[in-house]
């Protein structure tokens, strides 16, 4: 994994520094290598051409930016901290060999307004949605936070908002469902399928094929067709602008590692794509290995899956070998989803970055321990994030820096986290 | 070289049926639609995910992949349908993800195999075509297209581009079985496609009734009719033949008799 040469360039001819550039991709017609494109029903299809056409103005346009920004600021409450996390650094390196176990940064997206990185995604839509003349939004959701920052912003803008989320999301998540609900949303709960997040996306999918005209689907991870994956990571990348910034400012260099957890791939693709090219930045994405990749009750799609088509792109997906797909699993529902965002796929071909699979049990572990021993309750996503650390740290150096992505907070997660621990409330 | 499809629309407008693979007794149920009269069948591939499919339709796909349905099994259909019916175009639809799992050369060969005429594939749009065009054309199967009320004439070359057959018209934004179009606005949209290609259309989206069937074929080259089937082999499952046959003959009599 050391050559860091692009494999899988855009065919399209290109300036000479993005040549060697692995922020290039998107090419012009929304694919990454083999994954990515726009594998949609016609009906869906001229309204995918429009936002395009719509977000390649706004990315031109300082005055939405600039919006942007300052919806960031004080309604998000950005910049989140990047945060020295220092009994977690001593842990690890007292379990470490001798000189390893290097210094650990939390980048503190569970203090974003509504808990976790998501509203990032849905600030930036939204303003996409009223530039179009969109008068409603619909969006799925797993957790429920997506649902959540989506109702938020609609009720920030005054736009009526729909949300699709699987019957069984729906039970184990009643908190989110009500907080929705305060903020002006439908919850529609979806009963096909396993009634979890990749039924939801359908519904939405069906729900916006017969409304084009007036809704705007605000999808909630870089996954889905062009220019979803890229407009979700452009406006996520604030996470990994941010910790740049912030690093060379309290260490005067750039880390050495970064660490997320990926269920669509959003707070991933956020954290590493401002440092796709710098080649000391080495970056690990995880995946839920629910009760291990070995078994038929993961969610972990590029160590368990193939390439495939679902949900307007081509991507890595748990599938039979006749393309049907497979339910996935995870104590996360969050990360509970076949499948992932397609510039991860492209990333693990190419071998930019590394993706590796965390079990339910090992991100329990990473939990507690992170409420116990830096006084942050972290998502069960990010508690997979996490995990990892054991194995990361202990091959890395005293002086190296690592950043973790908390992506949210893990208040929504205690129900399950004392379900699991045996625990009655 | 005339081909099924040519055949099967020169008669004058056509009725397209559709029904789901391995939903009940599918081999007898494709057998009432001929005899009930259908000019052009369409056999569902079912998908774990039909995104594009209203109630009906998804349930009648979970019905099929819950008793085991594997792709194996409706290439065996196909190639049944085939031996039985040599003059009937035969069509598969579905979803991209079940015919690319082998690799699109591999699902078009299987297709030439079986005797298949065409193939509707409802997430692959023009943009895409190279995920399954080159491999389904190079075998000589028809690539059925969709064309839907979103799509404006800037749109529509690409779509008619490589697209052979006949031409799909879905007549209403939205998913199967819902909604219905509004006479007009069917008229407007056939009279569009047909001066711009040189295939036949067909409407589908929203067809239940004989009335409704009379009423497209006056203008249109054929009419679809889907999840009105789909009801039926729900409500008798094993036993749906007489009542396919009996809805067939109903929509054909209106389609045959339209003009
Ligand atoms: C806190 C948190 N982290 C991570 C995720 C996974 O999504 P993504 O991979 O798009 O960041 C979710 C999804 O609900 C989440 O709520």
């Amino acid at each position: 994994m050391t050559d860091q040469t692009p494999v899988n360039r855009p065919a399209s001819p290109l300036a000479a520094d993005q040549v060697n550039s692995w922020r290039a991709l998107p090419d012009a017609s929304g694919h990454f290598g083999q994954f990515g494109g726009r594998y949609v029903a016609e009906t869906l299809m001229p309204l995918i051409l429009d936002l395009e056409k719509e977000y390649r103005k706004a990315q031109d346009d300082p005055a939405f930016w600039s919006e942007f920004d300052s919806l960031m600021k004080d309604f998000v409450g950005r910049p989140s901290p990047l945060y020295y996390a220092p009994r977690m650094t001593e842990h690890w390196r007292e379990k470490a060999p001798a000189g390893k176990g290097p210094k650990i940064y939390f980048k503190r997206e569970e203090l974003n307004h509504t808990g976790a990185h998501k509203i990032n995604n849905c600030i930036g839509q939204i303003l996409l949605a009223m530039r179009m003349g969109k008068t409603k939004i619909i969006a799925e959701t797993g957790a429920g936070q997506h649902g959540v920052a989506t109702a938020t912003v609609a009720a920030r803008f005054g736009l009526p908002c729909t949300i699709f989320m699987g019957a069984t999301d729906v039970e184990r998540q009643k908190p989110n469902v009500f907080r929705m609900k305060l903020l002006g949303a439908e919850v529609v709960p979806v009963t096909s399928g396993a009634m979890t997040l990749k039924d939801a996306m359908n519904d939405a999918l069906r729900h916006w094929v017969a409304n084009v005209h007036d809704t705007f689907y605000i999808i909630g991870t870089a996954a889905g067709p062009h220019p979803y994956p890229e407009l979700v990571r452009d406006f996520q990348s604030i996470i990994g602008k941010e910790t740049r910034e912030q690093m060379l400012e309290k260490e005067g260099r750039l880390p050495d590692r970064l660490v997320a957890a990926v269920g669509g791939g959003s707070n991933a693709i956020g954290l590493f794509h401002p440092f796709l090219d710098d080649p000391d930045v080495k970056m690990t994405g995880i995946e839920a290995g629910g009760h291990g990749v070995d078994t038929d009750k993961h969610a972990a799609s590029l160590t368990g899956g193939k390439p495939g088509i679902l949900h307007g792109n081509k991507t890595y997906l748990l599938q039979n070998e006749d393309g049907q797909i497979t339910e996935a699993h995870s104590i996360s529902a969050g990360l509970d989803y076949p499948g992932l965002g397609p510039e991860h796929s492209w990333l693990h071909e190419s071998g930019r970055v590394d993706y590796v699979p965390i079990t339910d049990g090992e991100a329990l572990e990473a939990f507690q321990l992170c409420c116990a021993l830096e006084g942050i309750i972290p998502a069960l996503e990010s508690a997979h994030a996490l995990a990892a650390l054991p194995q990361l740290t202990a091959g890395m150096d005293e002086e190296q820096l690592l950043v973790v992505n908390v992506s949210g907070r893990g208040d929504k997660d205690i129900f399950t986290v004392a379900e699991a621990l045996d625990v009655e409330l | 070289m005339t081909t099924r499809f040519d055949n099967a629309f020169a008669k004058g407008p056509a009725l397209v049926t559709f029904i789901t693979g391995g939903d009940g007794d599918t081999a007898a149920n494709l057998d009432a639609l001929v005899a009930g009269g259908a000019d052009v069948i369409e056999l569902g591939m079912p998908f774990t995910d039909p995104m594009a499919d209203g109630d009906a339709i998804q349930q009648a796909n979970i019905r099929a992949l819950g008793k085991g349905t594997r792709t194996k099994d409706i290439f065996d259909l196909a190639t049944g349908f085939r031996q039985r019916h040599p003059d009937v175009p035969l069509v598969l639809m579905g979803y991209a993800n079940t015919m690319i799992a082998r690799g699109a050369n591999w699902f078009a060969a299987e297709c030439a195999k079986a005797g298949v005429d065409g193939v509707i594939c409802v997430d692959i749009p023009p943009e895409e075509d190279a995920e399954l065009g080159p491999a389904l054309r190079g075998a000589g199967i028809s690539l059925i297209r969709l064309a839907t009320p979103t799509t404006d004439a800037s749109r529509l070359p690409a779509v008619l581009e490589g697209s052979s057959g006949f031409l799909y018209y879905v007549s209403v934004a939205g998913i199967t079985g819902t909604q219905t179009a509004a006479q007009t606005s069917i008229e407007d949209a056939v009279a569009r496609l047909k001066a711009a290609s040189d295939i036949p259309v067909a409407v589908g989206f929203g067809v239940r009734t004989p009335e409704q069937a009379s009423a497209i074929a006056k203008v249109a080259d054929g009419v679809v009719v889907g999840s009105a089937f789909v009801d039926l082999v729900k409500e008798h499952g094993d036993k749906a033949a007489g009542p396919l046959r009996e809805l067939t003959q109903a929509l054909a009599e209106a389609v045959h008799s339209a003009r």
